[in-house]
């Protein structure tokens, strides 16, 4: 894998382009692999990379059954922070944090992260109470948290309703400075790029049918392609877990739901931060093409459609123009469906499966792009190791069964935790 | 656009409608103190890509809970029943 440099800009630009690498080989699939990861979107390449990186398990395939970065890591909105209130998601969110700083440098791949900061409105003075909570939950770990004032919001985001008539009146904000975007889709290629660079093979279009068993062991997958043998089988498949998971035999608190995102006509830029709307489920931020790029709730149903429903456009907007009227005449560029692994406490699970030879990686619900490079650590530390790692050892399947659930929403900072 | 053929309403917008979720979970006994299948009933769903038996009440309707047949990859509705039976019609008097 040759190195991305300023040089290799300028010398590939001095030869017209047409010299570059790929960035990632197209392998036949071998017969048999150490480690074979289910899911090439953001959680499984960056678990191969890490397995090759920290646990020098290099003899690894990713099988993907469409093409890399086709799934959820391209259908977010590309949102990073860190403001959760409960142990176990507190550290480990703030440690992904930490990974998203250096990301760009550790793959050599720009993901153009942007700090630009996160704000969540209040709109009580409660509200604004249980943010200085959880601010100081977060401080206590070490996570930056500001309490804004209604001023300060308001010389910070300008353009939010601040008239007599909102219907919401804003009290104040909590801003979380180091939160910001990445560009998702550089997230996966870089990730491959990267996975690649250690000998992982990166096989696209190689849909997982079943699984091989010795035993009450699984040893392997069935795929499109063949069958291929496996010491170890990790799924990273969120939102279609319990698919894959049924057909190895494991029982799952997963519902899988759709959830839709927005993308509207590029505007001058206008959102500096990315916004979140304290009063209803609503949050923006702005690309770099200058569209407005926001999301609000689940449709609300079982669906492995990659579509929604008009309802939810219709509350997503009017959330929208509740907080930020000026954009009530922008037009929708267009609108997608993610599908979303529910768990019951949406948190994340990530850890070794009653099915000897089978971890498991998911239940992300809707906070599945933050997590990338924490989830990808952690699940390769726990395949390489056959424990889960302290940060996420929160993270086991049996949480529901033992009561130890992290039932913070996934949301961020509201208040109906405690 | 999902449109629920309610069999006291006729075809709705799903929007009149709240979901209720997975219908073939049965709740174990009130006495009953196996564990294993309280934990069954909380928390695990077979969750399919495909034929999906659901509730759904139609709260801005008759405010009947239905049991829907839905295909949850492509929506389309193979059914639609009361969730519970209608009482048997007294003879007129």
């Amino acid at each position: 894998m040759r190195h991305y440099s300023a040089l290799s800009i300028l010398r590939n630009g001095l030869a017209g382009h047409r010299h570059w690498q790929r960035a990632w080989r197209a392998p036949e699939p071998k017969r048999s692999y150490d480690v074979i990861i289910v899911g090439g979107g953001g959680h499984g390449l960056a678990t191969a990379f890490y397995l090759a990186e920290n646990h020098g398990i290099r003899n690894v395939a990713v099988l993907e059954k469409g093409y890399v970065g086709g799934g959820n890591v391209g259908r977010n909105t590309t949102i990073v922070r860190s403001n959760y209130l409960l142990d176990g998601n507190t550290q480990f969110y703030e440690f992904s944090m930490k990974l998203w700083e250096g990301l760009t440098h550790a793959l050599n791949f720009n993901v153009m992260f942007s700090q630009r900061g996160q704000i969540v409105t209040a709109h009580s003075a409660d509200q604004l109470d249980s943010f200085s909570h959880r601010a100081n939950v977060m401080r206590l770990n070490g996570i930056d948290a500001d309490i804004l004032s209604r001023d300060d919001v308001r010389h910070l985001v300008p353009y939010l309703d601040y008239s007599e008539t909102a219907r919401f009146p804003i009290h104040g904000a909590i801003l979380q400075g180091r939160a910001g975007t990445a560009r998702h889709d550089a997230v996966a290629w870089g990730y491959a790029r990267a996975a690649d660079g250690h000998g992982v093979d990166i096989i696209q279009n190689c849909e997982v049918t079943g699984f091989l068993h010795e035993g009450e062991r699984i040893v392997g997958v069935e795929t499109a392609k063949g069958l291929i043998a496996a010491g170890k089988v990790g799924l990273a498949v969120a939102g279609h877990t319990s698919v894959l998971g049924h057909k190895a035999g494991l029982e799952l608190p997963i519902e899988s739901h759709v959830l839709q995102a927005f993308v509207t006509e590029p505007l001058k830029p206008m959102v500096d931060q990315v916004v979140a709307y304290g009063a209803d489920h609503f949050y923006v931020s702005q690309s770099d093409k200058g569209g407005l790029v926001f999301g609000g709730n689940l449709d609300g149903y079982n669906s492995y459609a990659q579509r929604g429903n008009l309802g939810v456009v219709r509350e997503v907007a009017e959330a929208a123009i509740a907080l930020m009227p000026c954009i009530s005449r922008v037009r929708l560029l267009r609108h997608w469906g993610g599908v979303m692994d529910m768990t019951p406490d949406a948190s994340p699970i990530i850890c070794p499966t009653p099915v000897d030879g089978l971890y498991l990686n998911g239940g992300w619900c809707y906070g599945g792009f933050k997590a990338t490079p924490a989830s990808g650590w952690c699940f390769a530390h726990t395949i390489a190791t056959g424990r889960p790692h302290p940060l996420n050892a929160a993270f086991s399947l049996d949480r529901f069964r033992t009561g130890r659930t992290l039932d913070e929403a996934g949301v961020g900072p509201f208040a109906w935790l405690q | 656009m999902l449109r629920i053929d309610c069999p006291c309403c006729g075809p709705r917008d799903h929007d009149e409608f709240r979901y209720g979720g997975d219908a073939s979970i049965i709740r174990p006994a009130h006495d009953d103190p196996d564990f294993e299948a309280w934990y069954r009933y909380v928390f695990v769903r077979r969750n399919p890509a495909g034929s999906h038996r659901e509730h759904w009440q139609h709260v801005l309707g008759c405010r009947q809970w239905l049991i829907v047949e839905r295909d949850t990859r492509t929506h389309s509705i193979a059914s639609v029943a009361l969730a519970r039976k209608p009482a048997p019609r007294k003879s007129a008097q």
